[in-house]
């Protein structure tokens, strides 16, 4: 695995390379729940899925999407824990 | 003396064992080599066939046989609870302090449910992964007269994908056929953006749950069960009233790996290799069936196509030679039936590189996943079914 360049200082950083969809989903999910309110999340993906998966499930969640970043090889996505 | 010991006696730690026996049998004859499975009941279980007990009138008993009876003669069967993996010793130990020594590990112990971490899932939320409770739901749909129906998955991953769309065209067909589908409303919930994982399947089923009248709610990871309210309500914020509530419950892998340290937090799924199936690096070590953490079906099927790539690679290294390239790498081959209701069915068959291309629903495949049904002990643990797939 490549080193990580993030665009963001998240609270948590969830490493879901190599990942499938719904696994990064998942796993940000399993983030929020046992996150605080306030919380950044930072998912890494690899999965192309993600980059339309999880800001469709963060807008129904009601939660923040801070933003997608694109690197070499992996994608950022950043969430803010609302509730 | 070569020693191979099986973790479980599912239908990936059966077939597994009897395909190497097969391969080595001159080394076991010869006492240069030995194959055990080691299992916790010594009983066998077709568990797909849980679903028909709620769906079907399947006869529980004709889901059970006893391990030995499925296993080659050349195959050990220990029958014990496993306590710990010693990978610095290279032994299993079971509960009665037997300790068993392994050359090579391969383990098939499965994934376990844990309705009971979800509040009042126990008392009441039904599910049919467990002879009971499939005898449970079915015990409910008897006595339901109409009402709301709501089947959901509380987390991923679960066993057999397809199985709660399955049911929910099944007990929609069940409710048309006794009259009541007027007076009842099917709700069905998926963790994620679409009906199924795998998008050529959701492109099949959705169509299929909106000509049924199904309704399909999306991102609905289920928090919490409201007993008093009658409520299923979802992290996202949804909540949904329910008369009949079928949920497939938790699912996490083997407690003894976690505890062993060999099968990571949360979910305890092996670190498993998609091609040689080797777990976390460990060259001796091995893993199929539920147990793994690959991104496919957690399924029989799965188990069933993994084990020769096993088999091929354990009994290559006890005879000294080098496995058979195009028996020994997994190409993600995984293929099973899909019900939709209606006495018709359709067919998965997927690999890493495939997505399926699901036919369209018939008779034929219906037909086809009960014919399987029924012929599953005679053909699959002892390694027959190589010829019935090829004629798919």
């Amino acid at each position: 695995m490549t080193a990580l360049e993030l665009e963001t200082n998240p609270t948590k950083m969830i490493d879901a390379r190599g990942s499938f969809c719904p696994g990064p989903l998942m796993e940000l999910i399993r983030g929020i729940r046992e996150g605080q309110v306030g919380d950044i999340l930072a998912v890494i993906s690899t999965d192309n899925g993600s980059k339309t998966d999880i800001p469709a499930w963060v807008d129904k969640a009601g939660h923040r999407l801070v933003g997608v970043f694109t690197h070499e090889g992996y994608d950022e996505i950043v969430v803010e824990k609302l509730k | 003396m070569q020693n191979v010991l099986v973790l479980g006696g599912g239908v990936g730690g059966t077939l597994v064992a009897n395909l190497i026996s097969r391969k080595i049998k001159k080394q076991i004859d010869a006492g240069e080599a030995k194959v055990t499975v080691v299992d916790e009941t010594g009983e066998h279980l077709y568990q797909p066939g849980f679903m028909y007990i709620a769906m079907g009138n399947e006869d529980p008993k004709s889901l059970r046989k006893p391990e030995r009876r499925l296993l080659d003669d050349r195959v050990d069967l220990v029958i014990g609870k496993i306590t710990k993996v010693d990978e610095e010793t290279s032994q299993v130990e079971l509960a009665d302090g037997t300790k068993l020594d392994y050359d090579e590990l391969i383990v098939s112990l499965g994934s376990r449910i844990l309705p009971e971490t979800i509040e009042h899932f126990e008392d009441e939320a039904h599910h049919f992964y467990s002879e009971e409770a499939a005898a449970k739901l079915r015990t409910a749909l008897d006595s339901f007269t109409g009402g709301k129906i709501v089947v959901g998955i509380a987390s991923m991953p679960y066993k057999c994908p397809p199985a709660p769309l399955e049911v929910a065209f099944l007990i929609e067909a069940e409710l048309r056929e006794r009259g009541l589908r007027d007076k009842s409303e099917l709700h069905y919930c998926s963790p994620i953006a679409r009906a199924f994982t795998i998008e050529s399947v959701s492109e099949m089923a959705t169509p299929e749950l909106e000509k049924k009248g199904i309704e399909l709610h999306t991102f609905f990871n289920v928090e919490t069960i409201d007993p008093e309210r009658k409520m299923v309500q979802s992290l996202e914020g949804e909540e949904l009233e329910y008369d009949l509530l079928v949920l497939v419950p938790p699912h996490k892998g083997a407690q003894v790996l976690m505890d062993s340290g060999i099968a990571p937090e949360p979910g305890g799924w092996l670190p498993t290799d998609h091609k040689t199936l080797n777990v976390g690096g460990r060259e001796h070590m091995w893993a199929l069936g539920d147990a793994t953490d690959l991104p496919l079906s957690k399924a029989g099927s799965t188990a069933h196509f993994e084990a020769p790539v096993i088999a091929e690679r354990v009994s290559a290294r006890i005879q000294g030679r080098t496995p058979h390239p195009k028996d020994s790498i997994y190409t993600g081959k995984v293929m099973c039936f899909f019900e939709v209701g209606d006495g018709k069915g359709t067919l998965l068959r997927f690999d890493y590189e495939n997505p399926p291309k699901p036919p369209k629903p018939s008779r034929l495949w219906h037909v086809g996943k009960l014919f399987f049904n029924k012929t599953y002990y005679r053909i699959v643990p002892k390694g027959r079914g190589g010829t019935i797939e090829k004629r798919l």
